[in-house]
C-alpha cells in the first residue's frame, strides 16, 4: 500500500479499495428519523423568512421544516419541489452557509443556523425513494419547446414547461444527461448515482424527451427556433480559460473540469489517475473540489495555490476549511510563472503577489513545488452561440430569462445575472419557463 | 447556608421532596434507592385490603412529548398496588427501620365502609409509618369500582372516611384531592370538615393522550382498546398550581397544610408550589422519566436560591405569593403597560409580528430591514408577543407612568388603583368610596 500511494508521476490506486470507498462517501449522509425531528424542532417559523428570501428558488422553507415537525416529510418534499425540482441535489450542494442558512436567524442568535440543507435532503429524499412523483401534467398544448442543454437550467425549464402540457426536446451534447450534476459537482456531494437517478424521477413528469445534439454543430439557433415554438439555452460554461504560463502543454497540466468528470464518470474510484504531487490552481469550488478530490484519491501532497489572498477566494469558508481538512494546503497570494519537467510535468515555479495600487503584481520573489499533476481552475467561459448579446461574458437576459432575440430565453450559467451556482441554474430555468409558458398562451 | 429540612404535619424529613404515591414508591428496593438518592420522604404507593388488585398485561402508559421526545405529559392507567398487603406492611417496616429520618407516609384506598378502614389502619400504624395519605384521586379503574376519584368527587364521602381515620389512627391524615371536578374548594373543605391533618394535590387528570390512527385506539393500547388515564408531568403544573392557590386563599380552609403534586421537575417547580403555600412537594413523572438522581438537582437549586434570595428556611417564603392570587375584578385598571422590543437583542424572526397581526392587534409594525417596532396607540400589552418570542427578555412590557397619555386610549394613565367593581362599564358596580 505504502508503494502504490508513493508510485511517482500520475497513477490510479494509490490507496486501497476500503479507503477510496470510505473517502467517497456521502459528506452528510441523510439525517436519521429522530435527528430531523430534533434539527426540524429549532425552526422559528419566521414571518416572511429570511431563509426563504436568501434562496434564489425561495423555497418556502419554514413550511417544508414544519411539516418535518409533522412527521410529514413527503409533503415537506413536495413544498420544497414546488419551487426547486431538483431540490434533492440542492440539498446536497448548495453552499448553503452563504445562502439560506447565512440568513437563518439562529445565526444571529446563536451563531448556528437551523440545518436546512440537511433537512431538506431528509424531506427530498423521502419522497423520491417512493419512486412516485409529486405532479401531474396538465393536458397537452401542442406547443414544442427546444431546451438546449440537460444541466439544471434545462432540466428546470423543461420540467416547468411539460408541467404546463407542453411538448419538450432536450437537446444535449453529452451522452448523459444531468450537466455539472453528472460531470462536476464533487463526487462525495452526489454519491451513490444521485444525478442520474435524479434526472429519472424528474422525467417522469412525462412529455421530455433527450436527444443527442450539439448547438454549434449540429444544430443552429436559426433551425431550433425555427422548428419549435419557442427555445431556451442552458448551455452553461463550456470552455476554459487558459493559464497563459509557459509548460502549459506538458502532459500532466490539465483542466480540472475534465479531471473531474472523468472521475465522476469512472465506475471504480481505482481507475481513477492522480499524482503523488498535485497542485491545483484557482479558488473557487472547482479548485477546492479538486483538490479535495485528489487528497481522497490518495496524493501524498495537494497544493492549492490562488493568486490573490483568502478573502477573495471564491469558494465558501466551509469549501476551503474542507480542502484543508482533508489534508490539502491551501496557499494565497501567489501566481504560477512556468512549468517544468522533461515530457512531463515535474514542478510549477510561483511567484508570489501583492495587491496595490495597480492591482496585483508579482513581488519578484518565486519558488516552486514539486507536481506530477497540475490542475487548472482558473474559471469557465462560455461558447457563445451566435446571433446573441452578451453582456460581461455572458448571454445577455432580462429579470424572465429573455435573450436578445424573440423567442430564445436562457438561464443558467450561461446568462447573465445571479452567481454560477446549481440553485441559481434552476431558479433561472423554471422562471425563463414561465415566461415562456405565458408566450406561449398569448 | 439555607436549612431545607421540612415538617409537614408534624413528619419531619431531610427536605421536602417526595416521592409520590406511585410506582416509585411500591416496593421496598426502590424506596431504599430513593433515600440512598437523597429524597426527603416517600408516599408508599397506594395500598388497598387483600385480594390484591392486578393490572392489566400490556401498556399501561401513554405520553404526551415535546421536542426531542422529552416527556411533557404522560397518563397511566395503573392501579394501586398490585401485591398482597402483607408483604407491603412488612417491607415498610423495614424500611421506616433503617431509615428513621425519612418520611414514610402511607397511602390507602379502601371501600367506603367504616370496617374496612378500621381493618388497616392499625396495621398500618403497626409498621411505625409517619402518617397516612387517603388516595381520594385515582381516576381511572378504581373509581368503576366507587372508590379513587369516585370519592374525591363526593364531599360527603370525603368527610366521612377522614373522619373515620382520625378517629381510629393517631397518626396525621393527609387527604389527596382529584383535580377531576369544577371546583377544588368542595372536596378540600370536606377533608377539613372530617378532620384532616393536611391536603395533597393534585391525583392525576382524566385524560386520552393519543388516538393511534391506524388502529384508532387510544394509547395506551390494550388489544385494541384504551381506556381513559390519569395525566401528570410537566403538563399538569398550571392546573396543580392553580387548585393549590384556590385552596390556600379559602378561608374555610385556611390554615391547612398542604402537599403540593403535580408537574415538579426542577428546584423552580417546588418553590412556585411552597410560594403558594405547599409546605412540601411531592414529585412521580421527574422520578419516572429521569430516575431518582433528579432530587440532586432539586435540593441543590432549591438551596442556592433560598440562600441568594436570603430564605433561611422553606417557612421563610412558603405561602408569599398567595396574597398576591386575587380575582380578576380585583385587578388594577389603572395599571397600563406596553410591550418593548429590545432591538439589540432581537434577532429578526418576526414571529412577534405574526402573532400580532394576525391574532391580536396588529401593533407591531414591520419597518424595512426586518426592524420590528410596536405600535403604542394599538398595543394592548396582551403579552401574546412577549411569550411568542424565542429571545428571553427581547420583548418586555414597560408601565406607562401615571399620568402620561395612553396614545390607545387617548386617556391620561391615572395614578392610584381602580378594578371592574367600580368601573363605569360594569352595570354591577359598586360606588367609589
Ligand atoms: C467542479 C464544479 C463544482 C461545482 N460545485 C458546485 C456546488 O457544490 N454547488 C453549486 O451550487 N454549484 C456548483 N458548481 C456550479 C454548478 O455546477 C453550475 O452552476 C450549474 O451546474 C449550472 O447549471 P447549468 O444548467 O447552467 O449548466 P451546466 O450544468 O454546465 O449544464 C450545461 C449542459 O449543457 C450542455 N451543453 C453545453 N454546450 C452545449 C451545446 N452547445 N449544445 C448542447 N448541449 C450543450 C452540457 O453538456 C451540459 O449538460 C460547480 C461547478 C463546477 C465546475
Ligand atoms: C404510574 C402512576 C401510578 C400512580 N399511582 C398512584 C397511586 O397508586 N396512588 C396515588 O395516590 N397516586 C398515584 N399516582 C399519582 C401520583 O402520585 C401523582 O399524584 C401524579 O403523578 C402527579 O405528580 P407528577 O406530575 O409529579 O407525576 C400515580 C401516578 C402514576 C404516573
Ligand atoms: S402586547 Fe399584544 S397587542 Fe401589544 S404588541 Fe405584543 S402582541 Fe401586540
Amino acid at each position: 500500500m505504502t508503494s502504490a500511494r508513493r508510485a511517482p508521476g500520475i497513477a490510479p490506486a494509490r490507496l486501497p479499495g476500503d479507503a477510496l470507498a470510505a473517502n467517497f462517501a456521502d459528506l452528510h449522509p441523510r439525517l436519521g428519523d429522530h435527528e430531523a425531528l430534533v434539527a426540524a424542532d429549532r425552526c422559528y417559523f419566521c414571518h416572511d423568512a429570511p431563509c426563504t428570501i436568501a434562496c434564489p428558488t425561495e423555497i418556502d422553507i419554514p413550511m417544508f421544516i414544519r411539516q418535518i415537525q409533522g412527521g410529514d416529510p413527503k409533503s415537506a418534499a413536495k413544498t420544497i419541489f414546488e419551487q426547486n425540482i431538483l431540490g434533492g441535489m440542492c440539498a446536497r450542494v448548495c453552499p448553503t452557509e452563504t445562502l439560506c442558512e447565512e440568513a437563518c436567524v439562529r445565526m444571529t442568535a446563536e451563531g448556528d443556523p437551523v440545518e436546512i440543507g440537511r433537512l431538506q435532503r431528509y424531506a427530498t429524499d423521502a419522497l423520491m425513494a417512493e419512486n412516485g412523483h409529486p405532479f401531474s401534467r396538465a393536458p397537452e398544448t401542442g406547443k414544442r419547446v427546444a431546451v438546449v442543454g440537460a444541466g439544471p437550467a434545462g432540466l428546470a425549464c423543461a420540467h416547468r414547461l411539460a408541467l404546463h402540457g407542453h411538448a419538450v426536446t432536450i437537446h444535449e451534447a453529452r451522452p448523459r444527461p444531468g450537466g455539472l450534476n453528472e460531470y462536476g459537482i464533487a463526487a462525495y456531494k452526489a454519491a451513490g448515482g444521485f444525478a442520474q437517478a435524479e434526472v429519472d424521477w424528474l422525467l417522469r413528469i412525462g412529455g421530455i424527451e433527450i436527444v443527442e445534439g450539439r448547438l454549434g454543430e449540429d444544430l443552429t439557433l436559426d433551425a431550433l427556433a425555427a422548428d419549435y415554438d419557442a427555445v431556451f439555452l442552458g448551455i452553461g460554461l463550456a470552455a476554459v480559460n487558459a493559464l497563459r504560463a509557459e509548460g502549459e502543454d506538458l502532459s500532466g497540466v490539465q483542466n480540472a473540469v475534465d479531471w473531474i468528470a472523468g472521475l465522476r464518470q469512472a465506475s471504480d474510484w481505482a481507475e481513477v489517475p492522480v499524482g503523488r504531487n498535485v497542485v491545483v490552481i484557482g479558488g473557487g469550488m472547482t479548485a477546492t473540489d479538486a483538490a479535495i478530490q485528489s487528497a481522497k484519491l490518495g496524493a501524498e501532497q495537494v497544493t492549492l495555490v490562488y493568486r490573490r489572498d483568502r478573502a477573495a477566494m471564491a469558494a465558501s469558508d466551509f469549501e476551503v476549511d474542507l480542502a484543508a481538512a482533508s489534508g490539502a494546503r491551501v496557499l494565497c497570494n501567489a501566481r504560477p510563472v512556468r512549468v517544468l519537467g522533461e515530457g512531463r510535468a515535474q514542478s510549477i515555479e510561483f511567484e508570489y503577489t501583492e495587491t496595490g495600487p495597480d492591482g496585483l503584481t508579482g513581488t519578484g520573489e518565486t519558488f516552486a513545488l514539486p507536481a506530477d499533476q497540475v490542475m487548472k481552475a482558473i474559471g469557465q467561459t462560455l461558447v457563445a452561440p451566435a446571433g446573441l448579446e452578451i453582456e460581461g461574458g455572458k448571454i445577455r437576459t432580462d429579470a424572465e430569462g429573455r435573450t436578445s432575440r424573440p423567442g430564445v430565453w436562457a438561464g443558467g450559467d450561461c446568462a447573465s445575472g445571479g452567481e454560477d451556482l446549481t440553485v441559481t441554474a434552476v431558479a433561472q430555468g423554471r422562471d425563463a419557463a414561465e415566461s415562456i409558458h405565458r408566450a406561449l398562451g398569448a | 447556608m439555607a436549612d431545607l429540612s421540612n415538617t409537614f404535619v408534624g413528619i419531619r424529613s431531610p427536605n421536602p421532596f417526595w416521592l409520590a404515591s406511585a410506582p416509585p414508591t411500591d416496593k421496598e428496593y426502590n424506596v431504599r434507592r430513593a433515600f440512598e438518592a437523597g429524597w426527603g420522604g416517600v408516599v408508599w404507593k397506594t395500598l388497598g385490603l387483600d385480594p390484591h388488585v392486578v393490572n392489566v398485561n400490556g401498556p399501561r402508559y401513554g405520553v404526551l412529548h415535546g421536542p426531542d421526545r422529552r416527556v411533557l405529559g404522560l397518563n397511566n392507567i395503573e392501579l394501586i398496588t398490585d401485591r398482597p398487603l402483607q408483604v407491603n406492611l412488612d417491607e415498610i417496616t423495614a424500611v421506616k427501620r433503617d431509615y428513621p429520618d425519612r418520611a414514610v407516609v402511607v397511602s390507602l384506598m379502601v371501600p367506603c365502609e367504616e370496617a374496612a378502614w378500621k381493618e388497616i389502619l392499625p396495621l398500618v400504624e403497626a409498621t411505625g409509618a409517619d402518617g397516612i395519605e387517603l388516595n381520594c384521586g385515582c381516576p381511572h379503574g378504581m373509581s368503576e369500582r366507587g372508590m379513587g376519584s369516585a370519592v374525591g368527587q363526593a364531599p360527603d364521602l370525603i368527610e366521612q372516611i377522614t373522619r373515620w381515620c382520625k378517629q381510629t389512627t393517631r397518626m396525621p391524615v393527609i387527604v389527596k384531592l382529584t383535580p377531576n371536578i369544577t371546583d377544588i374548594r368542595g372536596p378540600a373543605r370536606a377533608a377539613v370538615k372530617g378532620g384532616a391533618d393536611a391536603v395533597s394535590l393534585i391525583n392525576t387528570v382524566s385524560s386520552i393522550t393519543s388516538v393511534n390512527l391506524d388502529t384508532f385506539s387510544p394509547e395506551p393500547s390494550i388489544d385494541g382498546k384504551g381506556s381513559h388515564g390519569g395525566y401528570c408531568g410537566p403538563a399538569v403544573k398550571p392546573i396543580a398550581l392553580n387548585m393549590v392557590a384556590e385552596i390556600a386563599r379559602d378561608p374555610e380552609c385556611r390554615g391547612i397544610p398542604i402537599s403540593g403534586i403535580g408537574g415538579v421537575t426542577t428546584w423552580r417547580d417546588a418553590a412556585e408550589f411552597i410560594a403558594l403555600g405547599c409546605g412540601n412537594v411531592q414529585v412521580c413523572t421527574a422520578a419516572m422519566t429521569y430516575g431518582f438522581r433528579v432530587v440532586g438537582e432539586m435540593a441543590t437549586g432549591l438551596e442556592r436560591w433560598m440562600s441568594e434570595a436570603g430564605h433561611p428556611s422553606t417557612s421563610a417564603f412558603q405561602g408569599r405569593a398567595v396574597p398576591n392570587v386575587t380575582d380578576w375584578q380585583h385587578l388594577n385598571l389603572n395599571y397600563v403597560t406596553k410591550a418593548r422590543i429590545d432591538q439589540e437583542a432581537c434577532i429578526k424572526c418576526g414571529r412577534c409580528y405574526a402573532a400580532c397581526e394576525d391574532t391580536s392587534h396588529q401593533a407591531i409594525a414591520m419597518k424595512p430591514g426586518r426592524v420590528f417596532e410596536v405600535k403604542d396607540d394599538e398595543c394592548v400589552a396582551c403579552n401574546l408577543c412577549v411569550d411568542v418570542c424565542p429571545v428571553e427578555n427581547c420583548i418586555t412590557m414597560e408601565r406607562l407612568a401615571p399620568g402620561t397619555v395612553d396614545p390607545r386610549t387617548g386617556k391620561v394613565v391615572e395614578d392610584g388603583y381602580a378594578n371592574w367593581t367600580t368601573h363605569p362599564n360594569n352595570p354591577a358596580r359598586v360606588a367609589a368610596e
